[in-house]
């Protein structure tokens, strides 16, 4: 839920990167934490494993300016995207505003991304929240691994899989390059804030 | 997306104010269960990034909250841990806000549960209004 503070003129809005393991959702906090090392004050928080993988979650706070006298503050999570953490990935869910679904274009890794997606939206319903009601943007990521020769799925294959009944905005990228992750970005955000147009006013 | 309107927001700093720093809580800070911050005062020494402190305490309560469930309690409503030169305890007000006090030696965990105990009363009849 997002949080209005009247007497600080400041709204914070939680959007949450969800999907499958090793998907590239911190990669996409990584990416944007180096192009915006500027408006970052802080650290990126990460929760981790020892061999690398998320435990609890990345945090990334980022302010985006002012719309309507009110300071925009941003809070990016991650959520650990290997199955046997879903007690963690509801923990992370509670209360967002907005969800950017990371799904990985590897054909290997098509159940994953099928699976995920199902968990979340019953994550959400554990929280009274449908996925159709929801500010959430897709990002078909790993185009990179197309020049290493690396069977991927057709965007026609992964809307047909994620986004037939959704409908959402979706973005084809590579968390590692960069590519579309600030457009992915910028999307939810806007999404997420037309939701909150009214109580803005 | 929730609002708290100003005069409940300053209520609220006031209490915290005359109830906690008072009483030689380092910092005192309220946030909602989805790691917002909503309330946060000090006693003009503390720099460390509170709104990475709300992520991981929101984190830290909803996990504890959720290891309770699994030995069959229905909450662990206070936690403490305990540092060299900080403590920090975290209480739920309700459902929704948690109160987190950072506290140094001088302030003994007696005292401090007690004053957290009517603050959190306090609290709760703002955030009912």
């Amino acid at each position: 839920m997002g949080f209005i503070n009247v007497k600080k003129k400041e709204v914070q809005i939680k959007i949450v990167y969800y999907g499958p393991g090793r998907g590239g959702k911190t990669t996409n906090l990584d990416y944007i934490n180096k192009k915006y090392k500027q408006r970052i004050k802080t650290e990126m928080v990460s929760i981790k494993t020892h061999g690398d993988r998320t435990l609890f979650f990345d945090f990334l706070p980022v302010d985006i300016g002012k719309i309507h006298g009110f300071d925009i503050k941003i809070q990016l999570y991650t959520v650990p995207g290997q199955v046997k953490y879903n007690a963690t990935r509801k923990l992370v869910l509670k209360g967002v505003d907005g969800i950017v679904f990371v799904a990985d274009l590897q054909k290997e890794r098509r159940d994953s991304n099928l699976k995920s997606l199902e968990q979340m939206k019953e994550n959400l319903l554990s929280h009274n929240k449908d996925v159709f009601k929801i500010p959430l943007v897709l990002q078909y990521n790993k185009i990179d691994l197309k020049n290493q020769g690396i069977p991927l799925l057709t965007v026609e294959e992964m809307e047909q899989d994620l986004n037939q009944q959704l409908r959402v905005p979706y973005f084809v990228g590579s968390a590692l390059t960069g590519d579309n992750v600030v457009e992915t970005l910028k999307k939810i955000i806007s999404m997420t804030l037309i939701s909150f147009r009214k109580e803005l006013q | 997306m929730y609002n708290v309107s100003q005069e409940q927001l300053e209520t609220i700093d006031v209490i915290l104010k005359d109830d906690l720093l008072s009483i030689g809580v380092h910092c005192a800070i309220i946030i909602d269960v989805a790691g917002n911050t909503i309330a946060q005062l000090d006693n003009g020494r503390c720099s460390f990034d509170v709104a990475s402190f709300a992520a991981l305490a929101a984190g830290n309560f909803a996990a504890v909250d959720a290891m309770a469930k699994l030995v069959g309690e229905q909450q662990f409503s206070l936690h403490f841990h305990r540092g060299e030169n900080e403590s920090i305890h975290f209480s739920k007000v309700n459902e929704d806000i948690l109160l987190i006090c950072i506290f140094g030696q001088d302030v003994s965990l007696g005292f401090l549960r007690l004053k957290t105990s009517e603050v959190i009363d306090k609290i709760k009849l703002i955030w009912s209004r």
